[in-house]
């Protein structure tokens, strides 16, 4: 049970600045996912936290202690690896027992000391009854399936009761089917223990299904905090609009025009309204980029805009329809029973202005 | 299918066919010392050296012991092979890990400049090595004949070959479960790779046992000769007793082959996989 809160924390490996000045408060008992693309230090922020790597700069506190010196094993803190890092030549049972051995436990009596082996052999029942994992525990790691790896993984961070769990793309070696049944036993999982995980991956599902509150980086920097539906509904800055979303979000250039009672914005030649711009310090003619997400353009015969389209992708459940917006190419999410649509056709399209996001081209942040 | 499966069959033939010829070669040496330790020498050499034995005397091997004293030469040989193996073990194990998992500097450099020290032949170390050996008033003694090898760079090459099969997050794990480096070590790197630890340990034993130049270098007195030092004596004292000088070479082959049985499984494991799967 413990809060996790990042100060200003740095690390820098020789020139490659890995974690950017992370601030970042998570709090006790949250389910945190650090979101980004590869290579934008999610895994470093992890081991910093685990006692893996050393800070640089600033301050790292698990619950009210600062632990920037203190000792991996004395974190309290116990990591599923992306590999699992199951140890090969002994058992389940072994696997699952080995963070109980060498350290040392605070059993209620107030000092901590080392568990009797009935005591580990209990707390290995347990988890491996908490997993599934009662049959299997004679094994070795060779003979077992991903997916039951994955859960010895599971179990033997369940084993020392931490007061965080950290786990760094824990579901990247599954199949999809595995993966998006495991994404639900985590959040049993989390749910049944009430305790903090921070969990990193690259995998926005992941994020949008099982997160508390998600924060994106990007390049080491924190790009935003907050949970999914506020991360979707109002992107920060043009990297998370374009991170999050499935196809992404359409960005197109375009220009504020302030006229008398109406405010909105161009683009190319046409013009599409924006909810509150009247009342945002935006000048006329200032460049702005205009982000709208695939599903919130709407076909209407009065729309604001046209496109034509260039290509129909099917799903089966919903269809994907690329179109040319003057030069741009958007997409427009629609159900499969919508009217169909052909290449060549040319759309009015329409969007709620409440779902209109506007961006500084320069700076990339949101300006409504 | 059935041509595929008829193929394979005969290439396996063929392959054993070859392998048998190979190791006809190799124990034909073994066979023909054999047949001149049972031989009586004189009636042997009148027979024309025939490949099999000519009155056996079955007594040889008793009397390589008592005339060559082969018991004090035995002993010498065994300690000093089970002390250099029990060094090198120790010594190649902690340097390996030493130059896979932690981080200091000049590692590579150090690493390189340990790895030279294979180049450099016995010829090339063993004047100043004596020199040094009996300046320390080391000459005839075990410290003498041991502690020149108790570092080994091949040891070294071998074993971190084997560690860098080892998966960083095994060591990542080990140290949130409270171990430390060397218990890392005993705990997860060596029982992983097993295989590759007695392979070595099989080659520096038989390295150690057979050694000759060295003993040869630093021992002047009979008292302290190694077994392969003995053989020599034994096998020069007169032409009528040479199946004494045979029977003793087989005898000192002996430890040797007795290893190769009980590791077979082990080294072969070794030297061909090495690795060890995530
Ligand atoms: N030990 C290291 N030495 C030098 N550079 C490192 C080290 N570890 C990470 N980096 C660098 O730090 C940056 C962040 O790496 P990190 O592993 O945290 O990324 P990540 O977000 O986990 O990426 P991925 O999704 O690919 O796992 C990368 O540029 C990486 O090359
Ligand atoms: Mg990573």
């Amino acid at each position: 049970m413990s809060e996790v809160a990042f100060d200003g924390v740095t690390k820098r490996f020789g020139d490659v600045t890995a974690v950017d000045q992370l601030t970042l408060s998570i709090r006790d008992g949250e389910f945190m996912v650090l979101l980004g693309p590869s290579g934008c230090g999610k895994t470093t922020a992890l081991r910093m936290v685990a006692g893996l790597e050393t800070v640089t700069e600033g301050t790292l506190r698990i619950g009210d202690r600062v632990v920037n010196d203190v000792e991996a094993k004395d974190r309290d803190v116990a990591m599923v690896f992306q590999s699992y890092a199951l140890y090969p030549h002994v058992t389940v049972a072994k696997n699952i027992e080995s963070p109980l051995v060498a350290r040392r436990f605070d059993t209620g009596d107030g000092s901590p000391r080392k568990l009797t082996s009935a005591e580990r052999a209990e707390r290995v029942t347990e988890a491996a009854a908490a997993l599934g994992l009662t049959d299997l525990l004679g094994r070795k790691p060779a003979a077992l399936s991903g997916g039951q790896r994955q859960r010895v993984a599971l179990a033997r961070a369940m084993v020392a009761r931490p007061a965080a769990f950290l786990m760094d793309e824990p579901l990247s070696n599954l199949d999809a089917k595995l993966r998006a049944q495991t994404r639900i036993e985590l959040v049993e999982l989390h749910e049944r223990l009430a305790t903090t995980f921070v969990y990193v991956t690259h995998d926005q599902v992941e994020a949008m299904t099982m997160a508390d509150r998600i924060a994106v980086l990007s390049d080491g920097r924190l790009q935003q905090v907050g949970p999914p539906q506020a991360v979707y509904d109002r992107p920060h800055n043009l990297f998370v609009a374009r991170f999050i979303g499935s196809p992404p979000m359409n960005t197109v250039p375009g220009t504020v025009v302030r006229s008398e009672g109406a405010t909105s914005v161009r683009l190319g030649g046409q013009s599409i309204e924006v909810e509150g711009l009247a009342a945002e310090p935006l000048a006329d003619g200032t460049e702005v980029i205009i982000g709208v997400r695939p599903e919130d353009l709407v076909v209407d015969a009065a729309g604001q805009v046209e496109a034509e389209v260039r290509a129909v992708e099917w799903l089966g459940h919903e269809r994907l329809v690329v179109c040319d917006l003057a030069g741009h190419q958007i997409t427009i999410r629609q159900a499969a029973g919508d009217d169909p649509v052909a290449t060549g056709d040319v759309l009015p399209l329409t969007a709620d202005p409440a779902k209109v996001h506007l961006f500084d081209p320069d700076t990339t942040e949101r300006l409504n | 299918m059935a041509t595929d499966l008829h193929q394979a069959r005969w290439k396996k033939g063929a392959w054993y066919a070859g392998l048998g010829a190979l190791a006809l070669l190799v124990l034909f040496p073994v066979y023909m010392t054999i047949v001149r330790a049972l031989s009586q020498p004189r009636a042997y050499v009148q027979a024309g050296q025939p490949p099999w034995p000519v009155h056996p005397e079955w007594d040889v091997f008793t009397r390589a012991f008592t005339d060559g004293d082969l018991g004090r030469k035995f002993l010498v040989s065994a300690v000093v092979t089970v002390c250099i193996v029990g060094g090198q073990l120790i010594t190649a194990t902690l340097a390996a890990y030493a130059f896979t998992f932690l981080q200091f500097p000049f590692r590579r450099l150090l690493f390189f400049v340990f790895m030279a020290t294979l180049m450099l032949p016995i010829e090339v170390t063993l004047i100043p090595n004596v020199q040094t050996i009996r300046s320390l008033g080391w000459l005839n003694s075990y410290p003498g004949l041991i502690t020149p090898f108790l570092a080994t760079a091949f040891g070294t090459f071998l074993l971190r070959q084997g560690f860098r099969g080892i998966p960083r997050d095994l060591l990542d794990a080990s140290q949130l479960d409270g171990f430390g480096h060397l218990a890392f070590l005993r705990r997860v790197a060596i029982p992983v790779t097993r295989p590759v630890v007695a392979s070595f340990g099989v080659i520096a034993f038989l390295t150690a046992w057979n050694q000759y130049t060295w003993p040869r270098a630093v021992v002047t007195e009979g008292r302290w000769e190694t077994i392969q030092i003995g053989l020599r004596t034994v096998a020069t004292q007169t032409i009528d007793r040479n199946n004494v000088g045979f029977a003793a070479a087989l005898l000192a082959a002996l430890p040797i082959l007795l290893l190769l049985i009980f590791l077979q499984r082990q080294l072969v494991r070794g030297l061909t996989t090495g690795a060890v799967k995530g």
